[in-house]
Formats: structure tokens, C-alpha cells, sequence
């Protein structure tokens, strides 16, 4: 199971407590976690990723494993500390706004 | 004994005002959404509990609540706003052409006689209509795409279709206006529109006259006579009496004739209230004193409302959809700030009160009278 960390304002809006544990189909990559999350938490839909281009939204920033992976293509695998459970996928807002 | 509801979004969350028809107490529910802008939060005028609100943030984008029981708890809807077709451009602040862009919802309009039909006026300006509660959303895209489009310009706010009327009389009948195109009107339930900005003057772009271009700030129409509209354009108070045709100035003795807020009293469709602000570069009221001005003739001559507002050093602004009234006997008129005050006047203006203060900047005010 992935284990995903989402900032709190998406927790709210979701109703969500906690990490959300995620069984993920294939390959675990960033579209295929944020398609999972999406396909549980409709609401979420356009809050990291644009409706229709699929793109991360600005200042939407996802890490694991110390690494910075908002860059990474949607489709690269995701590290296996990640697919195993192990470590967290974090969704994170970016700090802004002075 | 009827009840007020008062609908407050501000920059930081919603709040929801209630009291009896006395109005001299109020219970302050809240805080909904804290943390995220909300533009807007009206009720269906059929159905007094459903509720809608417009809630974004720079962050995570635009949600849509929707509230079956009064605003006491809330469920997010659609957020689903995709243009129809290819956007197409509109001009940039600079003149050069700028590829239409949703970023928020900023009003939101529920029918007149369906629960679950609601209209938003958004940012890049467009006019979507939902008829399943919010769920999903449809562009009327025959307002983008009439043909001055190319040619709308963004206000400092955002190119924002930020008023929204629907005619009682006549379903139809849809008025709407944009900062910085103008009033616009369809007669066909939306399909086609043309702008309605004859009369209107503004020496701050290239052809005072155009027509679009204007900085329509805010629209008001009382529902008896939905013929007759009042107007607070970035500078001038204006009035129509044939739903648009052509416009008059009204700003008549007025301290300065800009400002946001523009509202007629629920039983006088002759009285109307504006809140004057000094100036575009100075969003705060003239010396320092907050005044509501009435007129009972229909503008031009207007008198200042003083009683229970600070008369010194205020430096508050009043946005252009934080101001409402109720339909009590007598009517009860309400406006909020961005200093986080909400005033009340339980005597059509005569004298005011905050029924809550300290919020954050109060950006939408609304009201509903309950039985």
C-alpha cells in the first residue's frame, strides 16, 4: 500500500484523517497515485493537477525519500521505499505568500 | 417572527449571521473553509437552505460548496470550469493578446425557480450554468464569444464577470457585467448577448465611448421594476430605465462617484445606497469617514448616512458585492469591509451598528429573509 500525506487544506476538504493508504494498480507512478487518490476523493480533482491538462498545479510540490520529484515526468516509477510502503508520498503546498 | 440570514464570505472563510426580525442580536456561525478565499455565498431563492459558495485558493484551485441545510454543513460539488471550444485571447493588461485562463469563481447566482440551477460568473470572464446542483458545469458560450471578446481588457481585480441578474419577469432575460468589458444582456436565455454600455463615459481608455472596454463595477435592479438599472462603473453612478439601452449619470452630489458597492432598498425601488470611495489609486472612503449615501430619487441627489459608521480615521474599502438588503419592514441594509466589520442598518440607512466585527476582509455579503 502507498501511503500518501496531503497538506491540510486538502485533508479538510476531503474529509480525511491522517495519511490515505492507497492500493495502486501497475506501475506506481505520479499519475497513477494522484489517478488512485482522484478516483477515491473526487473532490481532490483540480486541486493538485489541472482538470483537463493534467498539469501539476504551481505551487503543488511532491516529495519522497528527501527528493524533490515535482519535475519528475508523470510517468516515471516511483522509488520502491514508496511503492513499498515504507516511506510517505507527500503532496505538499508550496510555501508562499510573504 | 421572520428571521435574517446574512451570507458573509471574506478572504479567509465564510461566516453565517442569524437573527430574529428585531436584528439587534446575532449568532455568528463559522468559521467554514478557514483558510481559503471565499468570493461568494448565496442562497436559492426557492429553496432558503440550499446554499451555494465559492471557495478558492492560490494553492489548490476553485472548489464549489453546496448546503442543503442552511449553511450548516456543506458538501464540495463540481469544480469542473472548462471553456467551450478554443478560448481564444482577450487583451492583457499591456494590450498584447492573452490566452483566456479560468482562475476563480467570483459570483454566483442561483435560478429563480430551480433549486439546483445556479449560474457563475468567473475570472477569465465567462457565464457557466449548472442545473444539477453544481455538480457539473456548461459555459453559455455566446457571451465569450459574440465577438468583443479579442478586445476585453482585465481590471486590477482580474478580468472578472462579477454581477450576474436574472430578470424576473422575464426568464430569458439575463444581465451580467465584466471589469474591464461592461454590461452585457441576453434575451434568449443565453445564447446570444450584446453589450448594453451606451451612456457610459470613461475617459481612462482610448475611446471614452466604446463600446466595451468599461469598468463596470457593479449592477443593481430592484425585482419590480426590471427595467430600471443602477450602476457603479469605476468612476459614475448610472442609471438605464430600458434595461440597458442607454445610460444616465446619476452621481449627482455625491463626495466622489467611485466606488464598488451599489444596492436598491427591498420596498422603495427609488432608494438607492452607494458607498463612495475616494479614488481608484485610494481605496478607502473620503476623509477617513465611512458614509453611506441614499437617494430616494433615484440618484442625483443623495444624502450622506453617518449614524453608528466611524467618522475618522477609517480607511476601510467596501467590494462590490458586499452589500445587500433585506425585505423586512423596515428594510434592514448591510455592508461589509475588508477592516473585517459588517454594519447593519435595521432602518433603511438611518443608523448602523456592526452586527460583527474583526473578521477578515469581508469580500461578499448577502441576505436572506426567513419566515
Amino acid at each position: 500500500m502507498i501511503q500518501v500525506a496531503l497538506p491540510a487544506h486538502l485533508r479538510t476538504l476531503a474529509a480525511i484523517h491522517g495519511d490515505v493508504s492507497l492500493e495502486v494498480k501497475g506501475q506506481a507512478t505520479i499519475r497513477s497515485v494522484l489517478d488512485a487518490l482522484e478516483a477515491r476523493y473526487p473532490m481532490l480533482r483540480g486541486t493538485i493537477r489541472d482538470h483537463v491538462t493534467q498539469q501539476r498545479r504551481p505551487y503543488v510540490r511532491f516529495f519522497a525519500c528527501q527528493e524533490d520529484l515535482s519535475h519528475e515526468p508523470p510517468d516515471a516509477p516511483l522509488p520502491a521505499q514508496v511503492v513499498s510502503g515504507a516511506e510517505p508520498f507527500f503532496i505538499v503546498g508550496a510555501i508562499a505568500g510573504g | 417572527m421572520s428571521k435574517v440570514r446574512v451570507l458573509v464570505g471574506t478572504h479567509k472563510g465564510a461566516f453565517v449571521l442569524e437573527s430574529d426580525g428585531k436584528r439587534e442580536h446575532w449568532d455568528v456561525s463559522g468559521l467554514h473553509f478557514g483558510g481559503w478565499e471565499i468570493f461568494h455565498v448565496k442562497a436559492s431563492p426557492v429553496d432558503p437552505n440550499r446554499l451555494y459558495a465559492s471557495q478558492c485558493s492560490g494553492w489548490f484551485g476553485q472548489q464549489i460548496q453546496r448546503s442543503s441545510d442552511g449553511g450548516k454543513t456543506w458538501q464540495p460539488v463540481g469544480n469542473k470550469f472548462t471553456y467551450d471550444g478554443v478560448p481564444g485571447t482577450h487583451q492583457w493588461y499591456d494590450g498584447t493578446a492573452h490566452p483566456w485562463e479560468f482562475k476563480r469563481v467570483w459570483h454566483l447566482e442561483p435560478s429563480l425557480t430551480d433549486p439546483d440551477t445556479v449560474y457563475a460568473g468567473v475570472e477569465d470572464a465567462a457565464l457557466f450554468r449548472s442545473t444539477d446542483g453544481g455538480e457539473t458545469w456548461q459555459e453559455l458560450a455566446g457571451l465569450r464569444g459574440h465577438g468583443s471578446g479579442p478586445h476585453w481588457q482585465p481590471g486590477a481585480g482580474g478580468m472578472c464577470l462579477h454581477t450576474i441578474i436574472l430578470d424576473p419577469a422575464d426568464p430569458q432575460r439575463i444581465f451580467i457585467a465584466i471589469s474591464a468589458a461592461g454590461a452585457f444582456r441576453t434575451d434568449d436565455g443565453g445564447q446570444t448577448w450584446r453589450p448594453i454600455n451606451r451612456g457610459l463615459h470613461s475617459e481612462y481608455i482610448p475611446e471614452p465611448t466604446a463600446e466595451v472596454g468599461h469598468c463596470v463595477h457593479h449592477i443593481a435592479m430592484h425585482p419590480s421594476r426590471p427595467g430600471v438599472l443602477f450602476m457603479q462603473k469605476h468612476w459614475d453612478v448610472m442609471r438605464s430605465d430600458d434595461a440597458g439601452d442607454s445610460w444616465r449619470e446619476i452621481s449627482g452630489n455625491l463626495p466622489t462617484d467611485f466606488g464598488f458597492a451599489i444596492d436598491v432598498h427591498a420596498h422603495e425601488p427609488e432608494t438607492i445606497y452607494v458607498v463612495p470611495i475616494k479614488s481608484d489609486s485610494e481605496h478607502y472612503p473620503p476623509d477617513a469617514k465611512l458614509r453611506v449615501y441614499r437617494s430616494r430619487t433615484g440618484g442625483n441627489e443623495w444624502e450622506p448616512l453617518t449614524k453608528g459608521l466611524p467618522q475618522s480615521d477609517c480607511y476601510v474599502n467596501v467590494l462590490r458585492d458586499a452589500m445587500a438588503v433585506d425585505s423586512l419592514d423596515a428594510c434592514g441594509v448591510y455592508f461589509g469591509t475588508t477592516g473585517g466589520q459588517v454594519y447593519a442598518s435595521a432602518d433603511g440607512g438611518d443608523s448602523w451598528a456592526p452586527i460583527v466585527r474583526d473578521l477578515p476582509a469581508v469580500l461578499s455579503v448577502e441576505v436572506q429573509t426567513l419566515p
